[in-house]
């Protein structure tokens, strides 16, 4: 099978469990998606967008201080924390903004974790004039308040979810819920490479900019393609946008790295494929941490925009051909590496990405000086302040 | 050989009249009180008893059957009760199905599944996130153990997407009566009646209608033109707001009679 031939399915992953209620819908969205990935207006709008609105292409930064940290190794950063909003989102959310006028549609609903992709989805709602809701466990608000804030100041609708464990997998069944019931002016803008098809091509071809740029950059600066591209994986989808344009270069190792938490031997952890076992949750197949009755279980880490009991199912599926890897960080791993960059390098990240950075340590250390490893910087850490400074000890 | 939910459909076609099906979660309000509560259904009238598969993530069920998922859950609810419970339900002579989210029944094995359901006396599985398209190891499933495959059809749904899941189906359709989830509605929406008339197009299959029936006059109303009336909701909410077991029974027992006289007088 062919990885870009907009597959619904990803090897035995992807697919489409959801209400009958959505059939249509999702059919409508995925024909809204294949006729704009061959409209070169569509295209050029966007490429217009990124160019005015994102400040695309991000550029690159090699980090020798950090390196010296990885056994040595040349470490270059795509700088996905210094487009707008902050993170690697602001592709998505366009890509899908721009979609939903194409669908004539006037309202758009998003779940979030941490609330980047609230952030985001309400950016774009904004930018395009489209009514905003947004769903966020009752949990995630309270540690995230400054977010709710910012969605606010956006002038979007935050709705806080009190079914379930509080937290962005219930936000994903409440926004689900709401689509069921508004689908026939409403668009679901989910926030990853998770979800029924079409939403794991559509997201990651939003995404796939990100290696696009990065691999062209990277062969400039080196004269050469790197070892081994890096990503932390939440849903998957900062990942897959690196990942995407390396998967015909069989030289490049791809490694994700997932968030242990406590440690994946603890329970406390989000790293479902590590931890997890292939199962269907919100709509598609792919590694779901769940119990031996189906039921999911509740994960946690330390980085809210990682914590998440799914991953995409184009992940799953390079894991199972072997084409990519996925090892799991732990909190306090993920926090040193944090510490560290902040240090080395004056670039504070998203503690989802520092996860991806404590992986290039240790990549770094098993392949030595003479390895050269690009990491997606996701997001910047400005969001993470005041949980940085409460595991840190600095008194705010 | 035809199962006992289908063999109820041909019965009260003869009857002139609709089915009262009744939904309840396993494990709700507790292992022994979904036993009771099955059976006082069953004696207050109801032709069919529709078990829940309580799941962590039911994205199709509204707030009501989300907190008695939640209770079930909490107190430890796995297939076994759910077989348990149907097996409650069809010891007592009525059709009984399962209605349950797809994870579970990949996580306990397909065609296992199938198995207990049929073990169990279960005449079919209603499994709302479950498209045609993904559903041909069901499909085998299902027909190598003779039970009905029951598949829901939404007012969204086009005239040949209704043809298409139809012809997939068995036992009843399911027509979900408005877009949206479930839960008790002050009236059933205009949209059901219009569905039904697509359904009946495509097939000869009885047509049950689900989603917002909370009384008798509501039943009444669905009953004119629907093969099957289904309630959910409407008992788990009385269920959940009883100050004790007994008086829990009794209300659902109350109500029970009163849509059965509902389900009669439709027509
Ligand atoms: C900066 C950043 N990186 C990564 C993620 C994880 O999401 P994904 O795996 O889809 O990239 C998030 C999610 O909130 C994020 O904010």
């Amino acid at each position: 099978m062919s990885i870009d031939e907009l597959p619904g399915r990803f090897g035995q992953y992807g697919g489409r469990f959801v209400p009958e209620a959505l059939i249509g819908a999702l059919n409508e969205l995925e024909a809204a998606h294949i006729s704009a990935q061959s409209d070169s207006a569509f295209l050029a709008e966007l490429a217009q967008l990124h160019r005015t609105y994102t400040g695309r292409p991000s550029i690159i930064t090699e980090v020798p201080r950090f390196g010296e940290y990885a056994g040595g190794a040349r470490i270059i950063l795509k700088r996905e924390d210094l487009n707008h909003t902050g993170s690697h989102k602001i592709n998505n959310v366009l890509g899908q903004a721009l979609l939903t006028k194409r669908m004539g549609k006037k309202r758009i609903i998003a779940e979030t974790g941490a609330g980047q992709h609230g952030v985001a989805a309400a950016t774009a709602a904004a930018l395009f004039g489209l009514e905003c809701v947004v769903y966020m466990g009752l949990e995630d608000t309270r540690r995230q308040s400054l977010n709710v804030a910012r969605m606010k100041l956006l002038g979007a609708q935050v709705v806080p979810v009190t079914s379930g464990s509080q937290t962005l997998k219930d936000a994903i069944n409440e926004a689900m819920r709401d689509w069921v019931t508004n689908v026939a002016d409403t668009h679901y803008m989910l926030g990853t490479v998770a979800g029924p098809h079409p939403f794991p091509t559509m997201v990651r071809d939003y995404h796939k900019i990100i290696g696009i740029e990065a691999r062209e950059q990277v062969l400039e600066l080196c004269g050469k393609l790197p070892d081994a591209v890096l990503a932390c994986i939440g849903g998957g989808s900062n990942a897959i946008g690196i990942f995407h344009a390396f998967i015909p270069d069989s030289g490049v190792r791809l490694i994700g790295f997932e968030a242990g938490g406590d440690g994946v031997e603890t329970g406390r952890h989000a790293a479902t494929i590590t931890g997890g076992s292939p199962g269907v949750l919100h709509g598609t197949r792919s590694y779901v941490l769940q119990d031996e009755n189906g039921q999911t279980i509740e994960s946690y880490s330390i980085s809210a925009g990682l914590d998440y009991p799914g991953v995409g199912p184009e992940h799953a599926y390079l894991h199972d051909i072997g084409r990519a890897e996925y090892r799991a960080i732990n909190d306090d791993q993920a926090m040193n590496a944090f510490s560290l960059l902040c240090k080395t390098e004056g670039i504070i990240p998203a503690i989802e990405t520092a996860h991806a950075l404590a992986g290039a340590m240790i990549i770094g250390n098993e392949l030595g000086p003479d390895a050269t490893l690009l990491i997606n910087l996701s997001g910047r850490g400005d969001k993470d302040v005041q949980t940085a400074a409460e595991y840190f000890g600095i008194p705010l | 050989m035809s199962t006992t939910l289908e063999e109820l459909f041909v019965k009260v076609r003869a009857e002139n009249r609709a089915a009262l099906i009744a939904y309840i979660p396993a494990g709700f309000p507790s292992k022994e009180g979904c036993a009771n509560a099955i059976k006082a259904l069953v004696a207050a009238g109801v032709d069919a008893i529709e078990i829940g598969f309580p799941y962590s993530d039911p994205v199709m069920d509204g707030p009501t059957i989300q907190e008695a998922a939640d209770i079930s859950l909490k107190a430890g609810t796995n297939a076994a009760d759910v077989f348990a419970a149907l097996k409650v339900a069809s010891d007592s002579g009525t059709a009984a199905v399962v209605m349950t989210y797809w994870n579970p029944i990949e996580k306990y094995g397909v065609e296992k599944f199938a198995e207990s359901i049929a073990a169990n006396g279960g005449s079919g599985v209603i499994t709302p996130d479950l498209p045609i398209e993904e559903s041909d190891q069901w499909l085998a499933a299902v027909s190598a153990h003779k039970i009905n495959p029951i598949y829901v059809v939404a007012p969204s749904s086009s005239d040949l997407r209704i043809a298409q899941v139809s012809a997939k189906t068995g036992g009843f359709v399911y027509a979900a009566s408005i877009m949206g989830v479930t839960g008790a509605r002050a009236s059933v929406s205009v949209d059901a009646a219009e569905l039904v008339g697509r359904v009946r197009t495509a097939t000869s299959l009885p047509v049950a209608v689900g989603l917002g029936v909370s009384t008798r006059e509501q039943a009444k109303l669905v009953a004119a033109y629907a093969d099957g009336v289904i309630v959910g909701s409407a008992f788990i909410k009385l269920l959940l707001n009883a100050d004790d077991e007994k008086s829990g029974l009794m209300a659902i027992s109350e109500l029970a009679k009163d849509l059965a006289k509902g389900v009669r007088e439709g027509r």
